[in-house]
């Protein structure tokens, strides 16, 4: 990690005002400590300019009419998928598939790849650590076609346990599936070896990058992934809009997902012929004003770097556990900060992370509480719930400070 | 500091009176809220003229779902099944003495809905919302 030390510091004061969100005060003039990120990302006005303008100015549907406004916005929609496809470094743009979330995305995957190539007494590896939309799919598509669910065990530190990993590629999977930053434990995978032994084993490999590629550069060639999912709205883009990038070779075996318009060649009454990629996967009108502002947010983390964004989260994430853990009664679930993204869950002995996070909260301190859509990795550890602080590019180490003594104040209401 | 953490449901959470489980019973009834993984379960026992002569409740979760079980539960022995079908969201409010946005509600909810699916003699999975409207 020696790069990471020689990132450019930072303007954080100049970065926060570019997100309006942060300049609210909650609560008798309290300023808004935003520490939940992780699960959805405050805008930046670049963002929400790009789409205002967007409907102000051009506002037409897509691929379809012969006049300015909708060779405009075929235009614009179309720029935004070159520079997001250029963000995660694929080779080429129809790689990019634009869908709902990650969500959908890994669902896409389910029901298009999993229905043609998955069978009876198939495998599929999945983790213990992942999110429920990268096992709910799965176990859906699983009672109806009964291939068979394995899970890579998670250590208590919540890393994976590539040993185990090696053990189960003997059962020759067809595809593994798993998540490259843990929303929870905030663990940073290997993603590359484990793809690289997916692949020795003959598996197809889905990353889902709903935390990794907001925070740290990505790289889907490097990766070699065949599948990389992910969602806008984490990463100062809009809601409504996700990726999911596949391999062109992989993208063309597929049977499309959604039928109707868009996604056609030719359709007669009773056959039609997919459009090629990546509108194949793009049936009806999409979310144009989402996509762009999507390839604004793009533009803007651009502008920042990533190299300096997954520096400065590592410095917060440190300041994080070296704070956090000085609190009596706290324990933070994960491993060390050196293996972590900016995210930090924790218990407190004897209080309930609601009742944290409420408390918090009067303080105008956002945290989530809960299982964070992890139900069997708390459940594994008999954890009931987790109390989460997760930071971004505008997050400071005088919240991180705010937070702390929130925490002091739950001790003493809770003695 | 102020009513949401009031003294009582410190206490309650910290001290529960009627945490525990009865052994035989004649109804049980538990439920999740998944939002937050809260859990509760209520045992009762009731006698002549369908009157609740025993109940205890366990579970796991916030100071307030676990609070509200303990006052509910308390509340409602001596009480007839009639009754407790006739329990509201107010009577639970009233119980806790709190006011409460829209998500800690489901937290005080919960052992309400637990224990009037119970006394209804729902299965699991039934029980609906409009049992704590
Ligand atoms: C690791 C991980 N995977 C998947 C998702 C799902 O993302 P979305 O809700 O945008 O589909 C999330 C978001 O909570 C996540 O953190």
């Amino acid at each position: 990690m020696t790069t990471i030390n020689q990132a450019p510091k930072l303007d954080i004061a100049k970065i926060r005002a570019d997100f309006p969100v942060l300049q609210r005060q909650i609560h008798d003039e309290k300023p808004i400590v935003y520490l939940d990120s992780a699960a959805t990302s405050q805008k930046p006005q670049q963002v929400l300019d790009a789409m205002d303008i967007y409907y102000q100015n051009t506002n037409a549907n897509i691929h379809r009419g012969i006049h300015v406004l909708a060779e405009e916005a075929t235009e614009q929609y179309e720029g935004a998928r070159q520079r997001i496809a250029d963000f995660v470094n694929a080779a080429k743009s129809r790689e990019i598939i634009f869908t709902r979330n990650t969500t959908e995305s890994i669902n896409l995957v389910a029901y298009s790849w999993g229905r043609k190539n998955l069978n009876e007494g198939d495998v599929v590896i999945l983790t213990e650590m992942e999110h429920h939309s990268n096992l709910v799919p799965w176990q859906m598509l699983a009672a109806e076609l009964n291939f068979q669910l394995e899970f890579i065990s998670v250590n208590e530190t919540g890393e994976l346990d590539l040993a185990a990993y090696k053990e189960l590629l003997n059962l020759k999977p067809k595809l593994v599936s798993f998540v490259h930053m843990s929303n929870v434990v905030g663990t940073i995978n290997p993603a590359k070896e484990i793809i690289r032994l997916g692949h020795e084993a003959g598996a197809i490999v889905l990353v889902d990058g709903a935390q990794s590629a907001p925070h740290i550069p990505v790289d889907v060639q490097d990766l070699d992934a065949d599948f990389y999912a992910f969602s806008a709205h984490k990463m100062c883009g809009p809601t409504g809009i996700g990726v999911l990038y596949g391999k062109e070779e992989i993208l063309l075996a597929m049977p499309p997902f959604l039928g109707g318009g868009d996604m056609i060649k030719r359709v007669e009454l009773r056959s039609f012929v997919s459009n090629s990629l990546p509108h194949k996967f793009e049936a009806g009108t999409p979310a144009i004003a989402e996509v762009i502002g999507f390839g604004a947010a793009v533009d803007y983390l651009n502008s920042i770097g990533m190299d300096a964004i997954a520096a400065r989260e590592h410095e917060l994430i440190e300041y994080a556990h070296d704070r956090l853990e000085e609190v009596p009664g706290v324990w933070i679930f994960g491993p060390s900060a050196d293996k972590k993204g900016g995210v930090a869950s924790f218990t407190f002995e004897g209080v309930h992370p609601h009742d944290v996070s409420q408390i918090l909260d009067r303080d105008g301190i956002a945290v989530r509480a809960g299982h964070h859509c992890a139900m069997p990795l708390h459940e594994k550890f008999d954890i009931n719930a987790t109390a989460r602080a997760s930071f971004y590019i505008y997050s400071t180490e005088q919240e991180i400070d705010l937070l702390a003594e929130g925490l002091y104040k739950v001790k003493e209401i809770f003695g | 500091m102020d009513d949401l953490y009031r003294e009582l449901i410190i206490d309650r959470f910290q001290n529960p009176q009627f945490r525990g489980s009865l052994d035989p019973n004649d109804i049980s009834f538990e439920d999740d809220n998944p939002l937050c993984g809260d859990h509760i379960r209520i045992d009762l026992r009731v006698g002549d003229d369908d009157v609740i002569t025993e109940a205890a409740f366990d579970g796991r979760g916030c100071s307030i779902s676990q609070a509200s079980a303990d006052l509910v539960v308390e509340s409602v022995i001596g009480k007839t099944l009639a009754e407790v079908k006739n329990y509201t969201k107010e009577d639970v409010l009233d119980l806790l003495g709190i006011e409460l946005g829209p998500v800690r509600l489901k937290c005080a909810l919960l052992s309400l809905k637990v224990v009037k699916a119970g006394v209804y003699g729902l299965n699991v999975g039934e029980a609906g919302d409009d049992l704590i409207e």
